[in-house]
Parts: C-alpha cells; sequence; structure tokens
C-alpha cells in the first residue's frame, strides 16, 4: 500500500469513526416513515398541485437524508459541499425554463 | 511563475495535496454523479413537460401496482442501509462483514430489478408500448420505458459493480477505498428513485 493510499484509508476510517451506526439507522427509519406518508398521501386522492408540492418536498427531504449521511457530503469538507451541491442545484433549475413552453401548449387553440 | 513554487512539505507522494482533502477515484465518482443526475434531470423534466401539456395524461397505476413499487422502495433503501454498512465494516478493515453487506446489497437491488421487471410485463400485458398505450397520450410509453428503463439499467450496473467488489474482496484486491466509491454510485442510484416514484407512480395512481 502506498503512502497516499495509507492516507486515504486513513481518512475513510476517520469519517466513520465519526458517526455510529445508530445515525444510519435512523436515517433509513426517516426515509421509510418518509414514503410511506407519500403512499398514504396517494390514497388520499389530494389535488394534483398540493400533491405534486408536498411530494417534492418530501423527495427533497429524502434527497438531503441521502447525501448527507449515506453518501457522507456532511462529513466532506465546506469547499467540496459547496461547490457540489450548488452546481447541481443550479444546473437542474435552469431546466425549469421549458415549463413555460409546456404551458403555452395547454393554451393554444385546438387544430 | 515565482509564485507558483511550492514548499516540499507541500508535496505528497511528488504531488499537491488534493484541494477537496479526498482522494481522485472519489472525486471522479463525484463528478460523473453530477453529469448523470443532469441525465436524469432531464428525463424527469421531460416526463414532466409532456404531463403538463397533455390534459389526457394516463393514470394506470392501481392499488396492485402502488403496493408493488412501495416494496421496491423499501427494497431500495434497505439496499441503500446495507451499503452504508458494507463501506463501515471494509473502512474498518472488516472483510468479513464487508462482503456479507455486500452480498446483501446485491440482494435488494435484484429484488428491486426482479419487481421491476414484473410491473413492466403487467403493463406490457395491458398493451402498454414506446409509442402506445390504452389510456391516453401516447407520450406515456416512451417517457416511462426510458425513464424507469435507465434507471433499471442503473441498478443492474451497480449489482454488477459490487459483484466485482465482493470477488476482489475475497482476493488480495480488497480497498475500503473502492468500495465506498462504489458505494456512492449505489446510493445516487437509490436517490434517483426518491423523485421517479412519487413523479411517475404515485401521481398517476387510479385508487378507488
Amino acid at each position: 500500500m502506498g503512502t497516499s493510499d495509507a492516507i486515504t484509508a486513513e481518512h475513510v476510517v476517520e469519517q466513520h469513526t465519526h458517526h455510529s451506526h445508530k445515525q444510519f439507522y435512523v436515517v433509513w427509519v426517516a426515509l421509510l416513515v418518509a414514503t410511506g406518508i407519500e403512499v398514504l398521501l396517494a390514497y388520499m386522492q389530494l389535488p394534483a398541485v398540493k400533491m405534486l408540492t408536498i411530494l417534492i418536498g418530501l423527495s427533497i427531504v429524502k434527497s438531503a437524508l441521502i447525501i448527507l449521511w449515506f453518501m457522507h457530503m456532511k462529513f466532506e469538507i465546506p469547499r467540496m459541499r459547496r461547490l457540489m451541491m450548488v452546481s447541481l442545484c443550479v444546473c437542474l433549475l435552469l431546466m425549469c425554463v421549458f415549463f413555460a413552453d409546456a404551458f403555452r401548449i395547454l393554451a393554444l387553440p385546438p387544430k | 511563475m515565482a509564485d507558483a513554487v511550492l514548499h516540499p512539505t507541500q508535496l505528497q507522494d511528488g504531488y499537491e495535496p488534493s484541494l477537496f482533502s479526498t482522494f481522485s477515484n472519489k472525486i471522479g465518482m463525484w463528478l460523473f454523479i453530477l453529469s448523470d443526475s443532469l441525465t436524469f434531470g432531464a428525463l424527469l423534466f421531460a416526463y414532466s413537460y409532456s404531463r403538463v401539456s397533455n390534459p389526457a395524461w394516463p393514470t394506470p397505476f392501481t392499488s396492485e401496482s402502488i403496493i408493488n413499487a412501495t416494496i421496491m422502495t423499501g427494497a431500495l433503501l434497505t439496499s441503500s442501509l446495507t451499503m452504508v454498512l458494507a463501506v463501515s465494516a471494509a473502512s474498518r478493515n472488516d472483510r468479513g462483514w464487508s462482503i456479507k453487506w455486500l452480498l446483501a446489497t446485491m440482494f435488494f437491488g435484484a429484488l428491486f430489478v426482479v419487481l421491476h421487471i414484473r410491473e413492466w410485463l403487467g403493463l406490457i400485458e395491458k398493451g402498454m408500448t414506446p409509442s402506445k398505450n390504452p389510456w391516453g397520450a401516447a407520450q406515456f410509453g416512451g417517457t416511462f420505458f426510458t425513464l424507469t428503463g435507465l434507471h433499471m439499467l442503473h441498478v443492474t450496473i451497480g449489482i454488477v459493480i459490487l459483484g466485482i467488489m465482493v470477488l476482489r474482496s475475497t482476493g488480495k484486491k480488497f480497498s475500503a477505498n473502492d468500495i465506498e466509491v462504489s458505494g456512492l454510485y449505489w446510493h445516487f442510484v437509490d436517490l434517483v428513485w426518491m423523485f421517479i416514484f412519487p413523479l411517475v407512480y404515485l401521481m398517476s395512481t387510479k385508487i378507488t
């Protein structure tokens, strides 16, 4: 094992000793509960916009839990956290620009 | 150029220390995840665009389909837990438990794929193809099969990668770093499903 391998292996061990397995189980239960709420909402047959808002909100919370704990982003240095997450969010949000066109199609007169 | 001179203590194996204080494989995987999330993001936006612009969007998912998709979601979430436990065991150099958790992750991943194929076959039996379906807007089949098919392909590739990790761990090529990097990929696949499940399945239910 080279020096850099040893250093990175130590880094991994260090990361994992910072948090116990209990945290992973808590996150897993939280994810299952959030999924249960989503399914319950589907059976309640809420109005589409209200349901979409709640579902997207829950999906973002679930994603944050997965990224922060399971993918260990919580334990990375702030520089990496900011660069990765900000660039991802900006790129995904830019795609929203196309929705204006989708709504325009709805307003078109029938052929 | 004088400003670019490095002090010898800053060097590690002849290289500057990592900008992100971690190893290069992990940074590479994060960059791949960023690019792949844009691919899935584009497909999800395409699906949502089609849905918004088609008032007659099909709602084919009955209670049986929702129960099936919920079990699939549970399997994928549980596989993420077993994956993180595999990474944790590997970081302690505990090969035995690392391999066991990796095999458990592969099992839950395979369960997800099997249930998903069953779901697909059910829809195909009802007359759904990528170009037509018996319920309404024709775009539904194309966007549904592309989105869920690409995701299923990712899960299958993930199972293969984890299989390689198991084989390497039983031999002399055990590496905690490699298992951590493959774990990042696996969690990403789980993460994508957290958007597909509500947007594609739960928003298109037909529960009476």
